[in-house]
């Protein structure tokens, strides 16, 4: 049986005030999709923490380089790839910041939001140069509080 | 971010209204921070409720504010966390961190 597929695609420049576009059009898209307002900030909490690697860690705030962000509904599942133009990094060096000696620490959580509001995160990373993050959700089950996910 | 404050019995209310995300507010708030205590208010209570959005950096720079003025023996307190701040500072255990209070005059009451 043939799927309803959703697509939508936005390709931004790496200045910041551009990231509540694309946080927009997720929360919207969930929203639409029968996702309540809790649930749908959530997710757009997720796609915000992401540009924002993108753009500072990725691009390292080259306006000149792009952040494009690729939205997939399919049914309930809905994947998001949000790709920069930098050099990559190590997932495995990301600092757990649950961890008590990093508690006080006044970054590195953006990625732990990410994990905790997503249903399932991972990177690739281009031989050339880019990083790719496809987070995906279960939209059927994505109402409600963050914590449920924590 | 737009920031306004008042004091009562020696504590420094400073009320956020808007959004301290990265590149809007997150700077504005350390130099609210930095501006208070140059100024020698060493109580400071943080009046959340205004706040519209805040993410990762914000929530940064609410812990690195935190830090600064206990680093120089002064106390910052958190008033009226809006529901989806208080969500955020669970999941990353900021919440035992932070002194919490829905009440004005009983949180002034605790400096």
């Amino acid at each position: 049986m043939e799927r309803n597929v959703e697509r939508i695609e936005i390709t931004i420049s790496s200045r910041f005030e551009n990231i509540e576009l694309v946080q927009v059009i997720a929360e919207h898209l969930c929203e639409n999709a029968g996702v309540d307002e809790d649930g749908s900030h959530w997710i757009g909490m997720a796609v915000r923490e992401a540009v924002a690697n993108a753009i500072k860690h990725g691009n390292k705030l080259d306006v000149r380089k792009k952040v494009n962000a690729v939205f997939e509904l399919t049914g309930h599942d809905l994947e998001i790839t949000i790709q920069d133009e930098g050099d990559g990094f190590d997932p495995d060096k990301v600092s757990d910041p649950l961890n008590p000696q990093n508690l006080m620490k006044t970054s590195g959580r953006g990625i732990f939001y990410m994990k905790t509001f997503m249903d399932r995160i991972a990177w690739s990373f281009k031989p050339a140069g880019g990083t790719s993050l496809v987070m995906t959700k279960n939209l059927a089950k994505a109402n409600g509080m963050a914590s449920t996910n924590a | 971010m737009k920031a306004t404050s008042h004091s009562a019995d020696g504590v420094e209310i400073i009320k956020l209204d808007g959004k301290i995300t990265i590149g809007a507010g997150d700077q504005q708030l350390r130099d609210v921070i930095s501006n208070a205590i140059a100024a020698g208010k060493m109580k400071l209570l943080l009046d959340m409720s205004g706040v519209t959005t805040i993410d990762s950096s914000g929530i940064g720079e609410l812990v690195g504010s935190f830090t600064t003025v206990t680093n120089r023996g002064g106390k910052l307190k958190l008033l009226h966390l809006p529901a989806k701040l208080n969500e955020l500072l669970h999941v990353t255990q900021l919440i035992t961190v932070f002194e919490v209070y829905e009440n004005e005059p009983e949180a002034i009451a605790s400096f």
